[in-house]
């Protein structure tokens, strides 16, 4: 599935000249979280039905994420607390809040990293590393 | 929920009219209208009418009413109705294809001048649905082409990529010189490479709030996007932050500069920018009301 969407991938869009608008050439995910999730939303006469949109976003996500990939790379954190990733609960049904609460999501991983930057700026000795190093 | 509700009933009524037209069986009248994005009727837009350049080749053509313009092609009901719409979006050649199209329009448009994009597939039964959305709208829309004026949408992402930056062999030292089962040297590396990892994070955490930090000034006004995982970015790494910023378009070049000084020097971490967009991510909360719209679900 992923090879089939690799071979369709554009070229990359930071080629061009910096202040050259996203024409043609620009990274199909940043169009798509854009045209699909951005924009103003005006009920037209012929709508589809935006959780559709939505559920079609996610199962984007989902298919074209490489999370073995990740996990080659030792980066699973995701998996652990859901509150730091959309993936974990996608899934799960959309009922009418799903929107707030991505942004909630959203904002509680920007709270969290803030944290843990302070956090790892004060005392960086106490941490779960420190624990798998003792052992 | 309520502003489902509405549009089923608008569904509706839409149907009616359209099974009356099917009574007289004439495939040419059964066309809909395609919404790209809506500017100022100042005549700024004006050259973008013309033959192909909108979705499937369909001409773009301007629709005025109440000081603004939408943006639109006639398209026909066979391609942009309801179900062939949604087979369409479900399937990712054609989404892609919708999606620059929709895109290229709007961001014609955007060179010229303030425009707001419209969501993908915002699609209406005729002219008179369109002229009728602006003058609903007008209010909210007009202040916000004031408040977008002039400014362009920057994305900028945070990658971590650890094929970026060589393994830190400090640790080797710490853990004795002597020999070494290769089990346990296996363990060894696992845990060398999930500690290098982790500090990536680390790394890239820092990186990001340096970059929130130093655009603090020039950007106006940002969004937190979701981050992209997948093949579909077609970038190396983890992408750990996505953000966008909504800049005053004379100083895009400071914010360029800002992102790289406070983004750049770090093993591992990669940051870019991306845009000029057309102010997709801030033209959201204009309706509060009307007739369905943004309202929060």
């Amino acid at each position: 599935m992923s090879e089939s969407f690799a071979g369709r991938l554009p070229a990359s869009s930071h080629a061009g000249p910096p202040s050259s608008r996203q024409g043609s050439s620009a990274n199909l995910a940043d169009i798509l979280e854009r045209v699909l999730d951005k924009g103003v939303v005006i009920a037209g006469d012929i709508q589809i039905n935006l959780l559709d949109i939505e559920l079609l976003t996610i199962k984007l996500r989902l298919l074209v994420a490489s999370v073995d990939k990740a996990k080659e790379m030792g980066i699973d954190w995701w998996e652990h607390d859901p509150s730091l990733s959309s993936r974990a609960r996608a899934p799960a049904p959309l009922d009418g809040g799903s929107r707030r609460e991505r942004q909630l999501v959203d904002e509680n991983e920007l709270l969290r990293a803030e944290l843990a930057r302070l956090r790892d700026g004060g005392q960086r000795a106490v941490t779960d590393d420190g624990t798998e190093e003792a052992r | 929920m309520s502003t489902t509700d509405r549009t089923d009933n608008r569904t509706e009524a839409t149907a009616h009219v359209r099974a009356r037209d099917r009574t007289r069986d004439q495939p040419q009248s059964q066309m809909r209208v395609y919404v790209y994005g809506i500017g100022r009727d100042d005549g700024t837009l004006a050259p973008l009418a013309g033959p192909g350049g909108g979705v499937d080749g369909h001409d773009v053509r301007l629709v005025a009413e109440g000081g603004l313009v939408a943006l639109v092609s006639d398209v026909p009901a066979a391609a942009f109705g309801e179900e062939p719409l949604r087979r369409r979006l479900e399937h990712l050649p054609g989404l892609e294809e919708l999606a620059r199209a929709h895109h290229a329009v709007v961001d014609a448009a955007f060179a010229r001048t303030a425009v707001l994009p419209l969501r993908l597939a915002t699609v209406y039964s005729d002219v008179e649905g369109v002229t009728g959305m602006l003058l609903a709208h007008r209010g909210g829309f007009t202040d916000m082409l004031t408040w977008l004026d002039g400014h362009v949408e920057l994305g900028v992402k945070v990658f971590v990529d650890p094929a970026a930056s060589p393994p830190a062999p400090e640790h080797r030292a710490a853990h004795g010189s002597g020999p070494t089962s290769p089990g346990r040297a296996y363990l060894q590396q696992r845990r060398r490479q999930r500690r290098g990892t982790e500090d990536l994070y680390r790394a890239a955490e820092e990186v990001r709030g340096q970059v929130t930090r130093a655009v603090l000034e020039t950007a106006r006004a940002s969004v937190a996007h979701r981050t992209q995982q997948g093949e579909l970015s077609g970038e190396r790494g983890m992408n750990v932050a996505n953000h966008a910023y909504l800049v005053p378009a004379n100083a895009e070049a400071r914010f360029r500069a800002e992102v790289e000084a406070a983004g750049s020097g770090v093993a591992g971490v990669r940051v870019e920018v991306t845009g000029p967009w057309a102010p997709y991510s801030f033209a959201s909360p204009v309706t509060e009301g009307g007739e369905g719209g943004t309202a929060p679900r």
